[in-house]
C-alpha cells in the first residue's frame, strides 16, 4: 500500500504520528515527513491515523497498476 | 445532450498528479465512456514532492513514492510513450510510436521539466543532477548516501532549498548559489527571503548570493564550479535547480496558445486556441495551465503547486462531463508548502502581488510567525513559518478582499502588524529560480526592479 498526505491541508496537528509513529514523523514542530510504502503491519494503524486526521489529508490505497501497457 | 458528455473517448495527455486526479474525478462525475491517459515516463502517476526530502533523507526509495489512487479510474494507460502532437480538426492526439488516438474531449496535464543547465557538455559530467524525476531522486540519493566531499546546489529557490536542507541533515557540506539577493526572493519577497538566508547559514550552508555559475569544472566527472565573482567552489556533485519548463513544445503546431509560461486557458479550464478564442474540447490542468482568477485582477497565473495540480483536475474533469451552464469556475487560492531546515512554510495566495507586508503574529526572532502581503489596502497573500493553524484565518482574509493591513483577529498580534514594510517583490528574470507563482498578465502601475 501507498500513502500520500495532502501538505496543503495539513496544519500539523500530529494525530497520525501517534497512531502510526513508524510511518509519520515530525520534523521540526510541524512540518510532516511519512513514509511513501505502507507495511503490511502498519496499513491498519495508518487507516485509523486517516480516520483520525482532523483535516482529512491522509489517502491510503495502491499505485495505478490494471490496464497498464 | 449531458448524457451524451458523460460518454464517448476521452484522452488525457500527462500521467502524473494532475492526470490521475483528472481521471478518477471523470468516473465519480458518471463518465463511462473510454478514457486513456499518456505519459512519457515509464511509470505508474507517482508523486513527487517527497523526492527532494523523504527521499534524499534516505527515508523512503525513489521507486516507492507512486500515488494511491482515490478510485480505480478504469482507464488504459499508455506509459513510455510521448505524444508528439495534436490535431484539432481531426481531434486526434499524435503519439510519438507513429500512432494516433481520437477524442472527443482531450485534457493536456504535462506539466513541467526540470531546466537543465544550460551548456549540454558540462552538464552531461558525472555528478551532475536536475531533480524532477524518480531516476533523478534515486541517483542523487544514492549519491548523496555515498558521502560526497561537498555538494553545490544552483538555484535557491524550494527545491535548491530543499536539497540544500536534506545534505546538511546529512551531514554534507553543501554550497548554494543564487543570482538573486537571498534564497526564496522570488516567492516570498525580501523579508522572509532574509530570514530564509539566516537559517541556511545557522545550518551551516555555504550560501553565495548575487553570484552565478559561469562553468562547471571536471574531465569526465564534475570537480567544481567557477563562479561570476571569480571565486571557484570545489565540488564533487552538483544539483542544478534553476527552476521549471512548462512542457508545451509538442504543441507548437497545434494551433493552440501555448508557449514558456504554459497553455493559456479560461477558469473553466478550456485552452485557448492561438487567435484568443476559446476551444470547447480542450482543457488544461496542473503545472502547464496558465488561467485568470479574479482576486489577482484576472491576471493569468502559472502556478507549481501540487494543490492546484488536484483542485485544477476536479474542476477539469467536471466540465468535461457538464453542459455548460453546470460548469464550475477554478477559484481556489493557491497554496503551496516547503519543509526545510526544520522550518514548515506554507503561503495562500500570490505573496508576489503584492507592494506592502506586516508581521501579524510571531516574529522573525522566533522563526515562528504568520507575514501577511497586501496589494492596494487589500489582502492578497499570508505566509506562515511553523504557524500552519493561522493560515485558514489568512486565506477567509483573502478570498473575502479585507482590508490591509489586516485587522486585529488574534491574540498574538505582533506591534509588527502595525507597520508594513515593502514586500521587495524582485523581477523574476534576475533571479536563478523561479517564483512557483508566476503572474504573467500586467500591471500598468507598477513595473518590478530587482531588490
Amino acid at each position: 500500500m501507498r500513502t500520500v498526505v495532502d501538505l496543503t491541508r495539513c496544519q500539523g496537528y500530529a494525530q497520525c504520528v501517534f497512531l502510526a509513529p513508524e510511518v509519520f514523523e515530525l520534523h521540526g514542530e510541524e512540518g510532516l515527513l511519512y513514509a511513501t510504502a505502507v507495511p503490511d503491519d502498519q496499513v491498519e494503524r495508518v487507516r485509523q491515523a486517516a480516520a483520525a486526521c482532523p483535516v482529512q489529508a491522509i489517502l491510503l490505497g495502491e499505485e495505478v497498476s490494471g490496464g497498464v501497457r | 445532450m449531458s448524457d451524451d458528455l458523460k460518454k464517448g473517448r476521452i484522452v488525457i495527455v500527462g500521467a502524473s498528479l494532475a492526470g490521475l486526479r483528472a481521471a478518477e474525478a471523470l468516473r465519480e462525475e458518471g463518465f463511462t465512456g473510454s478514457l486513456t491517459v499518456v505519459g512519457d515516463e515509464p511509470h505508474a502517476p507517482y508523486d513527487r514532492p517527497p523526492l527532494s526530502k523523504q527521499v534524499l533523507l534516505g527515508q523512503a526509495t525513489a521507486d516507492t513514492t507512486g500515488l494511491p489512487v482515490r478510485r480505480d479510474p478504469d482507464a488504459e494507460w499508455r506509459l513510455g510513450v510521448r505524444a508528439t502532437g495534436v490535431d484539432l480538426l481531426a481531434k486526434r492526439v499524435l503519439l510519438e510510436d507513429g500512432e494516433s488516438l481520437p477524442y472527443d474531449r482531450l485534457l493536456i496535464a504535462t506539466g513541467t521539466r526540470a531546466r537543465p543547465w544550460p551548456d549540454a557538455e558540462e552538464a552531461a559530467l558525472d555528478g551532475v543532477f536536475t531533480l524532477r524525476t524518480r531516476e533523478d531522486a534515486g541517483g542523487l540519493a544514492e549519491r548523496l548516501a555515498a558521502g560526497p566531499e561537498r555538494v553545490l546546489v544552483i538555484g535557491g529557490g524550494f527545491t535548491g532549498s530543499e536539497i540544500a536542507s536534506a545534505c546538511r541533515e546529512l551531514g554534507l557540506a553543501v554550497s548554494v548559489t543564487e543570482r538573486g539577493p537571498a534564497p526564496l526572493v522570488g516567492a516570498l519577497g525580501g523579508t522572509l527571503s532574509k530570514l530564509a538566508a539566516v537559517m541556511q547559514r545557522n545550518h551551516g550552508v555555504d550560501l553565495r548570493t548575487g553570484v552565478t555559475v559561469t562553468a562547471l569544472n571536471g574531465n569526465g566527472a564534475f570537480t567544481g564550479a567557477q563562479l561570476s565573482d571569480g571565486s571557484r567552489v570545489d565540488a564533487d556533485v552538483c544539483v542544478v535547480a534553476l527552476g521549471a519548463i512548462r512542457n508545451v513544445e509538442w504543441l507548437a503546431e497545434s494551433g493552440l496558445a501555448a508557449g514558456p509560461r504554459g497553455i493559456a486557458c479560461d477558469a473553466g479550464c478550456r485552452a485557448f486556441n492561438m487567435y484568443g478564442i476559446v476551444t470547447d474540447d480542450v482543457f488544461v490542468a496542473g503545472d502547464v495551465s496558465r488561467f485568470p482568477h479574479p482576486l489577482f485582477g484576472y491576471q493569468m497565473l502559472s502556478l507549481e503547486h501540487w494543490g492546484n495540480a488536484v483542485e485544477q483536475a476536479g474542476v477539469a474533469a467536471h466540465n468535461m462531463v457538464s453542459p455548460g451552464p453546470l460548469r464550475r469556475p477554478h477559484l481556489s487560492i493557491p497554496s503551496f508548502w516547503s519543509t526545510q531546515f526544520g522550518l514548515n512554510i506554507k503561503s495562500v495566495g500570490v505573496p508576489t502581488y503584492s507592494d506592502h507586508v506586516v508581521i501579524a503574529q510571531g516574529s522573525l526572532e522566533a522563526r515562528r510567525l504568520a507575514m501577511v502581503y497586501g496589494y492596494q489596502g487589500r489582502v492578497t497573500a499570508a505566509v506562515t513559518v511553523d504557524m500552519a493553524k493561522s493560515l485558514d484565518y489568512y486565506r477567509h482574509l483573502i478570498e473575502t478582499a479585507a482590508a490591509f493591513p489586516p485587522p486585529p483577529g488574534a491574540a498574538d498580534r505582533a506591534i509588527a502588524a502595525d507597520i508594513p514594510v515593502p514586500s521587495l517583490v524582485p523581477d523574476p528574470s534576475g533571479l536563478s529560480h523561479g517564483p512557483t507563482v508566476a503572474l504573467t498578465g500586467h500591471l500598468p502601475d507598477r513595473r518590478l526592479t530587482v531588490v
